[in-house]
């Protein structure tokens, strides 16, 4: 039997890779989900079109090498100090879109005075905040924000409330800040929170756009290599533990766009 | 531009503008703080950037932030505050970029005090932070120099692609002096901004600023790369004052307002006979060596004068490696060492030496 086959439909890829990321392979572990993080920011800027005027600073932590991924200007910045350090890039190139990728232990922790403060001065950048709830990059210790009763090899009992506190919600403290004009939290854990974290990735870069003020977008991240799990089991672990201590949300958005830009 | 009667803090603060500052971040901090004020109103005023920021630890960074972005940016503390910048200023060091901080030194250790001493040798010397780095500091000893050496720090901060440091102490900071500001110099046009620096990458490659080189092979080569550039320092920027040295038998050596002091201490001892004459690290580092090294084969005794315990003392020992006695007069915490006090260890080491003197100076308590 000879049917005629129908004419092949033309190909065009629908899912590319971004512009704005180099073709050089991450470091990140199996099932990190640094890499989609990277990702979404990179498709964003594609979408902006704001590759060419687009300035990354790095922090310290896992992610100390984004900038090897993100085709764009970048600093690598001390632990901690992204936020002051891009206060210094944006303020003396106000054209530039200028974004900072932070880990917990490094925004919660030890950059808690820096980031607060850019909040409050209204600092014109865009904060992506990537809260796996541990130190990732030092194998595991407990972060501000690990669970009470989670082990990490410095709370090898478990986060035990009376004497090293409970999770800081950082989303939560900073939406308190007059001059943080954008803050919301959402998760990497499924498609459609991947899907609703990239239009808040977008919605924060354009806050800065508009010179509304402070923008932080916190991703709710998964680290197994520390968490001593599978890349799904890690999945899980963010939906069924994180979400709950750390709810998904807006905290704090520009009233109206109207309004903001009076 | 004319005399002006000018506080020290003011002064360098509006020669760093007029040396093309755009970018001024700072914390408040005693005997420093007229800067930062000045800085608050002149800044705008021009449309430059102007931030307090929450801590130094963060003004350093925002610094750095300035700097990675190309453009002529400073800050300005006090010891402790400078003691909270060695991270930032590391990784500066790291990664090359050119800022310029003024230091206006004061007593410690710890929160110490506000009188003027020069408590920050060492840390802004040797490097207080990490790793086997450089930056360039100038000692000024006079409201007028601290103006010079602003506008030079930048010059220098550039052409290197190095941090340069002024260090000043509290009475520099504080006095009111005559002296004169230096034109006003164009900020570097947006277009001029330096190849390596961030300014989105716009028909060009990438720029990174970082500090970051996992590989020690890869590190180690940077840092040869550092020190070549140190080395090339010190072939070319060293400065340093020799003042009645032709005949004389004793040195002493002092840098800043130390000197400033001993200058008085030697007229008197001069007038008196004494064969005495002063010798001015201007730069501290690059330290003067061999100027230092030669004056060491000529004189027959040297008397270091500081306002801390002897941070540089240990310089002069080093250089001078026992060609000539070196002798030590310090008052630290705050507390300057008077003329009197220094001519009289200039008049002791001269009666020792033998040297035939009139009427001794007047002992005074030390
Ligand atoms: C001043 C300083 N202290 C400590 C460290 C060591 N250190 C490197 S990364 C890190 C924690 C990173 O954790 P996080 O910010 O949560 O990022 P992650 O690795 O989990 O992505 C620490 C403590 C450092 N580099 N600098
Ligand atoms: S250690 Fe954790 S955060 Fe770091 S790359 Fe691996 S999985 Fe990701």
């Amino acid at each position: 039997m000879s049917v005629l086959a129908p004419p092949e439909p033309a190909l065009t890829p629908v899912y590319s890779y971004p512009d704005a990321l180099t073709h050089v392979p991450t470091h990140y572990c199996p099932g990190c989900t640094h890499g989609i993080a990277h990702r979404l920011i990179a498709e964003v800027i594609d979408e902006m079109a704001a590759k060419e005027r687009t300035i990354g600073v790095a922090s310290v932590g896992c992610s100390v090498f984004a900038y090897r991924y993100f085709g764009v200007d970048f600093a690598q910045a001390a632990h901690g100090r992204a936020p002051a350090m891009a206060t210094g890039v944006k303020r003396v190139r106000p054209e530039a879109l200028v974004f900072t990728y932070q880990g917990d232990g490094d925004l919660a922790s030890i950059g808690a005075a820096e980031i607060l403060h850019a909040a409050v001065r209204g600092e014109q950048i865009t904060v992506f905040f990537v809260n796996n709830a541990i130190y990732g990059m030092t194998g595991g210790q407990m972060a501000p924000t690990t669970l009470l009763g989670q082990t990490t090899t410095s709370s090898p009992a478990g986060r035990d409330r009376a004497t090293m506190g409970t999770v800081l919600r950082m989303s939560e403290l900073l939406a308190q800040v007059d001059g943080a004009a954008y803050v919301v939290r959402r998760s990497l854990h499924d498609v459609v929170q991947i899907k609703r974290a990239k239009k808040a990735i977008r919605r924060a870069f354009e806050v800065q756009e508009q010179g509304l003020g402070f923008a932080m977008v916190e991703l709710l991240s998964s680290c197994p290599t520390n968490w001593g799990m599978t890349p799904e089991a890690a999945l899980g672990y963010i939906r069924d533990e994180m979400v709950p201590a750390f709810p998904l949300g807006d905290f704090k958005v520009p009233e109206t766009r109207a309004e903001a830009g009076a | 531009m004319a005399r002006e009667l000018l506080k020290g803090n003011v002064a360098f603060a509006e020669a760093a503008i007029r040396a093309g500052c755009e970018a001024y971040f700072g914390y408040p901090i005693t005997p420093q703080t007229e800067a930062l004020e000045h800085m608050a109103v002149r800044m705008p005023e021009l449309g430059r950037t102007f931030v307090q920021a929450e801590s130094e630890v963060a003004a350093i960074n925002m610094v750095y932030g300035a700097a990675a972005a190309g453009v002529r940016t400073m800050t300005s503390s006090s010891s402790p505050g400078v003691s909270l910048m060695m991270e930032g200023l590391s990784y500066m060091a790291g990664s090359e970029v050119p800022a310029v901080v003024v230091d206006v030194m004061r007593g410690g250790p710890g929160l110490g005090n506000i009188a003027p001493a020069q408590s920050d040798y060492t840390q802004m010397v040797k490097g207080g932070g990490h790793g086997d780095y450089r930056q360039i500091v100038l000692a000024p000893a006079s409201v007028q120099e601290l103006i010079d050496h602003t506008v030079l720090a930048f010059d220098l901060a550039d052409r290197y692609r190095i941090v340069s440091v002024v260090l000043a102490d509290g009475s520099l900071g504080q006095m009111m002096e005559g002296a004169e500001l230096p034109a006003m110099r164009p900020p570097r046009a947006a277009d001029a901004s330096p190849a390596w620096a961030l300014s989105g990458a716009k028909g060009r490659d990438t720029n990174l600023i970082s500090s970051i080189h996992l590989d020690p092979d890869e590190e180690e080569r940077f840092n040869h790369h550092l020190q070549a550039k140190y080395a090339a320092i010190e072939a070319a920027e060293i400065r340093y004052e020799e003042h009645l040295l032709d005949d004389a038998s004793i040195a002493v050596v002092a840098f800043g307002t130390a000197a400033r002091l001993a200058k008085t201490a030697i007229a008197g001892e001069r007038a008196a006979g004494v064969a005495v004459g002063l010798f001015r690290p201007i730069t501290l580092w690059p330290f003067p060596t061999d100027a230092l090294r030669d004056l060491s084969e000529r004189v027959e005794a040297i008397l270091v004068v500081e306002m801390n315990m002897g941070q540089m003392l240990e310089d002069v020992q080093r250089v001078v490696a026992e060609r000539c006695p070196v002798g030590f007069f310090g008052r630290t915490g705050g507390v300057m060492p008077m003329p009197e006090e220094i001519a009289a260890r200039i008049r002791a080491l001269a009666v020792e030496l033998g040297a035939a003197v009139s009427d001794a100076p007047e002992e005074v308590r030390t």
